[in-house]
């Protein structure tokens, strides 16, 4: 079963650490999807640049509306997502517990709806 | 077949009902992978079981009976819903040689006490929200109706039954898995279960203030909950737990007089405490300190051994319940511990060092609209004949409890203070 693992935290707070922690957060983010990879669990993953860099569309009545950034008022934005295989949820959380992002954010845990119809990678 | 047998066949069939089909039911989960189809298994298992053994008598072995013939029933079913979708037909086939593989009857008595545990702790998983692992626990594993469990806690059946179906819904969605946690994730897991078990004793307990009779059952299945939890999985912070909760329930007729108003731990009857709970509790007291860590429900447990051991109130040991509040405030440090120690403190030094130590408290600005801060307050003050400050704070906590029993207790202590 998939699972979306959403990484969140609070942006400032992120660039406030030292350009070592970050690195190293990042480095073992990339040794995880390595990980994954090897136990077949890995689907993708990837960090998002943040939030400031964001557009909002909408189409509301055929037309579009393009905003900037996003439209909810939290201080945690998403930071990055890992796409995974796992059995149930409980191991989907073992793996969440493993993100370096849930040391300073939080870790969404969401079961991915499996449909027919879509193309194949 | 006359009527008396069938009559008779009826009655054992509800007698194994009673005893057997939570186990039925959790073992059919797992069998099944889903509690809808599940208990709609169970429940066509029970029909035809009333038909069968009325005709060829009761089988030798009726739990395993009930889950065959639940599982052939739910098999059954679902090829006759495969005529209409037609991804039931695998599934069916799928659980069909998962069964002949497995000797289900032959292994049936050695996994289904984990059954019980996986049903234990998928109802009380941590990706429910505590409301759903409440109302998961007694519908499935204590097998109340939804509307006794409305009943209990003062909600509408439908707000109970929509957190049934969406808990359920969660589980199969997000994939829960019916299983019994690894070492590793045991003590979380259990922190949870027993969290479910110590709420819904005390929504029984202190209901038992309060006029419905149906919600003190709550403390019953609570207290049945620990049974099987224990014989389940006797780790010494669910022995810890039953044990407290066997305590405060063996005070529970003498907690309010007959008019229902209530009485204090001190001038309760003691000789009307139940000896037969005092003496459970006491012995699990023991288990579970003998087992080495101590955790926080062992020592409150253990604190209300001392208690239930005092034959008259001022034999009570103030000194050993002092040195476990130290203990449990190492444990779990929290400002209602912190109260519950000053009290203690006040009976062994004298209510002016007791009184400092609250003040203390609520100079911290903690406790602040906590009732029972104030009525130990106010009860201090007046054992010093500080009449006025002590009727503010029996004001205060009068307008912070909503209780009827307890407003009727502080009232009276107000006038007798004029």
């Amino acid at each position: 079963m998939k699972y979306l693992l959403l990484v969140h935290h609070d942006e400032e707070a992120f660039n406030e650490l030292s350009e070592t922690t970050r690195k190293e957060m990042l480095e073992e983010s990339v040794e995880l999807t390595h990980q994954l990879h090897a136990n077949g669990q890995y689907l993708n993953a990837s960090p998002l640049h943040p939030a400031s860099t964001a557009m909002i569309v909408q189409v509301r009545g055929g037309k579009q509306f393009v905003t900037d950034g996003p439209f909810v008022e939290t201080r945690e934005q998403v930071a990055g997502y890992f796409l995974i295989n796992a059995q149930d949820l409980n191991e989907a959380v073992r793996i969440a517990s493993h993100v370096p992002g849930a040391r300073i954010g939080t870790v969404e845990v969401r079961p991915v709806v499996e449909i027919t119809g879509l193309p194949t990678t | 077949m006359s009527d008396g047998t069938i009559k008779q066949v009826s009655e054992v069939v509800d007698e194994i009902y009673r005893s057997e089909s939570r186990q039925v039911l959790a073992t059919l989960i797992r069998l099944l992978g889903d509690f809808d189809t599940a208990e709609e298994a169970l429940h066509e298992a029970f029909a035809v079981a009333v038909d069968q053994w009325s005709r060829d008598g009761v089988p030798a072995n009726p739990r395993a009976w009930l889950v065959s013939t639940g599982r052939f029933k739910a098999i059954d079913g679902m090829r006759r819903r495969a005529r209409f979708d037609a991804s039931l037909v695998e599934l069916a086939k799928q659980l069909e040689s998962q069964f002949s593989t497995s000797h289900v009857e032959e292994r049936e008595d050695e996994i289904v006490e984990d059954d019980r545990l996986r049903l234990i702790f998928t109802c009380c998983h941590p990706a429910l929200s505590s409301e759903a692992q409440i109302a998961m626990t007694l519908r499935e594993i204590c097998g109340l109706t939804t509307e006794e469990i409305a009943c209990a806690f003062l909600t509408k059946p439908s707000t109970v039954a929509q957190r049934i179906v969406r808990a359920k819904a969660k589980i199969r969605e997000a994939r829960i898995p019916y299983e019994v946690p690894s070492e590793k994730e045991l003590p979380d897991r259990l922190d949870a279960v027993l969290r479910v078990m110590y709420l819904v004793f005390n929504e029984g307990y202190s209901a038992s203030l309060g006029e419905s009779l149906t919600r003190h059952d709550l403390s019953s299945e609570a207290i049945r909950l620990g049974r099987l939890l224990i014989e389940l999985l006797p780790e010494p912070e669910a022995l810890g737990l039953l044990a407290l909760m066997l305590l405060h329930d063996s005070r529970r007729k003498t907690r309010t007089s007959p008019s229902g108003e209530l009485v204090l731990l001190e001038d309760q009857d003691r000789s009307l405490w139940n000896r037969e709970q005092i003496t459970e509790g006491l012995s699990l007291v023991q288990q579970a300190i003998s087992r080495g860590v101590v955790g926080s429900y062992t020592l409150q447990a253990a604190i209300a051994a001392i208690h239930a051991q005092a034959s008259r109130s001022v034999e009570t040991d103030w000194t050993q319940i002092i040195g476990l509040y130290d203990l449990l405030m190492q444990v779990e440090p929290s400002p209602v511990i912190e109260l519950n120690r000053a009290v203690a403190v006040a009976m062994r030094d004298g209510p002016l060092v007791g009184l400092s130590l609250i003040d203390a408290i609520l100079a911290r600005g903690d406790l602040q609209n906590y009732h029972l801060v104030h009525a130990a307050r106010a009860d201090l003050c007046r054992r010093l004949e500080r009449t006025a400050e002590a009727r503010v704070s029996y004001e205060r906590a009068l307008s912070l409890t909503k209780q009827d029993p307890e407003r009727r207790f502080l009232h009276r202590r107000l006038t007798e203070l004029r």
